[in-house]
């Protein structure tokens, strides 16, 4: 027996054979498709009764045909005739809701929402950690330790190869580049108070931030992301566990304790790169390094560096966790928002680094 | 048509299945005629969702072969492979809709991906299944986090209806549905089996949808199939977790 659909006109009467399913009809839908919107077929007499199957597709298929109307005659089974009822009932082509889309004003003007919405969720945020905060002097034993702990560890031990070995090539890359142009003036010793500044202030915070906002922020987006998306966030209220002080009160405070450190020993390790390239482009011996970088670089660059970094960790933890709780339940928010938050906690980190440098202009320069 | 001849829609032989260390299933067969709706019971725990992602081809076989349609999977190319999946519909245990997805899309991906079918078609074809598991076409535009435990299981059912499927796999689809519902569930795949002659193997606890509905019972325990036959055989049958379903059942019959 054949199975696939086919079509006759016998004597002025359409007559189908073969199983009308889906399955079956694919294969040859194009040349079907083709033949039942030839020669006025819908107000011939149709007969379906050596159909052996007729799924809601095929259904479809015919109603269409039949421009939405029962043919003049119809043989068929009553299974096929509910089948095809079951179509008819449905409402025809619905007023299609045209979406308008927005002008370049109106974009404009969600994009300006936008940027209040994001700023006053920040606000609440940092609101929300000021009160758990003062809720944990007063009940010092419900502080997260543990959670503390293991954000202290994700986010600072594991980041230590990654920043060490960036900032390593840093430092060997400035210190190659300088010490190209310092031996046309002969000024050899001044890659010292380059690569002493440079590195201490200005570049160890923002490139540590830069990785860490990559690796850590990403990761506690969507830990936070995916925790509202299974609803454990919810789980977690359910059983009386704040939220804030569990989840995003330790990554807060992790990231801020943890960030100056890194940036001390990323800073640490550019800087060895560049003694390093110093001592083979140069031939400046460590021990000479050492000592002119004390003379060089006034201790105020070092802890104007540091407090970059505490800034710059609170900062990105800040956005992470914001931006974690604006994930709504399905995965397109989740990534959307991951996205958002490393590109915000970067962009926020270099307006505070311009900050900082327009604050502490006077401060740390070295005297010649 | 002569049923003897035509091969068994599923054909398990020999199957074990193995998860880390541990075997869920050892030497299990099974093996399901087109057009029996076969309920599937067993303790949980016990395997059943794993069954039935043996016979998706999620899970390999440790030793045995699984065969669907009478060809076995594992060994068809890519292409055959996918022609085959789409002749059978899946309704996972959590739902397993697309998160990203409005449940009328969630429903047309299936059509979709055929790349055949005309918007219009497909949008005639959502509408039908979405009536079909009583839901309003309205219902098409929410996402599926705004759904209830019960929307979400009839859109699942919806959605693995999409592609008119011959086999038909049901992971407790009347799980979170009411009594209303359920009934009206059984009757809809009744009908269906009746117009289209879909096989259906369902993983159920449910007495009602299973004294209603199953045609023949496979229980599951001991890491096989210790029992299969017709509702009422099984139910007669000697095994303590018959003699379980048994109570509950008869007092439905009844
Ligand atoms: N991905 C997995 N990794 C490890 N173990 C698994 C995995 N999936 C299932 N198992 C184990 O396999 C066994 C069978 O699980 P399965 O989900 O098939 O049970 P079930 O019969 O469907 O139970 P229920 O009725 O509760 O849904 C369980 O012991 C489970 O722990
Ligand atoms: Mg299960």
């Amino acid at each position: 027996m054949n199975l696939s659909p086919r079509l006759q006109v016998e004597s002025g009467k359409v007559v189908l054979t073969g199983q009308w399913t889906l399955s079956e009809l694919l294969p040859g839908l194009k040349e079907l498709e083709a033949r039942l919107a030839g020669d006025d077929l819908a107000t011939l007499p149709w007969d379906l009764s050596s159909v052996s199957r007729l799924d809601s597709a095929a259904a479809v298929l015919l109603w269409r045909t039949w421009n939405e109307r029962w043919p003049v005659e119809l043989v068929a089974s009553e299974m096929q005739r509910r089948a095809l009822e079951r179509v008819a009932a449905m409402p025809s082509a619905e007023a299609s809701s045209t979406l308008s889309t927005p002008g370049l004003v109106e974009r404009v003007g969600y994009l300006v929402l936008a940027l209040f919405d994001n700023m006053q969720g920040l606000v609440v945020l940092y609101g929300q950690m000021l009160l758990d905060l003062v809720h944990l002097v007063r009940h010092p034993s419900e502080m997260p330790w543990r959670e503390l702990a293991a954000n202290i560890y994700k986010a600072g031990a594991m980041a230590l190869p990654v920043t060490a070995l960036v900032g390593f090539l840093i430092g060997v890359t400035i210190s190659y580049l300088s010490a190209l142009q310092l031996r046309n003036f002969g000024a050899d010793l001044f890659i010292v108070n380059i690569l002493g500044v440079s590195i201490i202030r200005e570049l160890g915070p923002v490139l540590v931030a830069v990785l860490v906002a990559g690796r850590s922020g990403s990761a506690m987006t969507a830990q936070i992301g995916v925790m509202r998306v299974t609803e454990e966030i919810d789980a977690l209220s359910a059983m009386g566990v704040s939220r804030s002080i569990r989840v995003v009160l330790p990554k807060l405070l992790a990231l801020t304790v943890v960030m100056p450190m890194l940036v001390l020993w990323a800073s640490a390790i550019a800087l060895l790169g560049g003694m390093f390239s110093a001592l083979l482009q140069l031939g400046i011996p460590f021990p000479y390094f050492v000592e002119n970088l004390q003379r060089a670089v006034p201790v105020a660059n070092l802890v104007i560096g540091l407090g970059k970094g505490l800034v710059f960790g609170f900062v990105i933890a800040w956005v992470a966790c914001h931006f974690g709780l604006r994930v709504k339940p399905n995965t397109e928010s989740l990534s959307a928002n991951t996205t958002r938050s490393v590109v915000t906690a970067i962009t926020l980190v270099i307006l505070v680094d311009a900050v900082f440098a327009i604050m502490t202009r006077n401060v740390g320069i070295p005297q010649l | 048509m002569t049923g003897t001849q035509t091969p068994a829609v599923v054909e398990m032989r020999g199957l074990s299945t193995v998860i880390g260390d541990h075997y869920v299933h050892r030497n299990l067969d099974l093996r399901v005629e087109s057009g029996q709706i076969v309920g599937l019971i067993g303790g949980s725990g016990s395997g059943k969702t794993t069954l039935l992602r043996q016979i998706l081809g999620l899970n390999r076989p440790a030793a045995g072969s699984v065969s669907l349609f009478g060809e076995n999977l594992a060994d068809e190319d890519p292409v055959s492979q996918r022609a085959m999946l789409r002749r059978l519909g899946m309704l996972f245990q959590g739902g397993a809709l697309f998160s990203a997805l409005p449940v009328f899309d969630n429903i047309a991906f299936p059509l979709r991906e055929l790349k055949c079918l005309d918007s219009d078609w497909i949008r005639r074809l959502v509408h039908l299944k979405l009536a079909m598991v009583e839901l309003e076409p309205g219902h098409g535009k929410l996402m599926p986090a705004e759904l209830s435990g019960g929307m979400v299981k009839r859109v699942a059912l919806a959605r693995a209806l999409a592609l008119e499927p011959e086999l038909l796999l049901l992971d407790e689809p009347t799980a979170g549905l009411d009594p209303d519902r359920s009934q009206s569930f059984a009757d809809l795949l009744r009908q269906l089996q009746g117009e289209l002659g879909l096989t259906v193997i369902m993983v159920t606890h449910d007495l009602d949808t299973l004294a209603r509905l199953a045609t023949h019972v496979a229980v599951l325990a001991e890491q096989r199939i210790v029992e299969f036959g017709q509702l009422a055989e099984v139910m007669a049958g000697e095994h303590p977790l018959a003699a379980a379903f048994r109570g509950g059942v008869q007092t439905q019959v009844l």
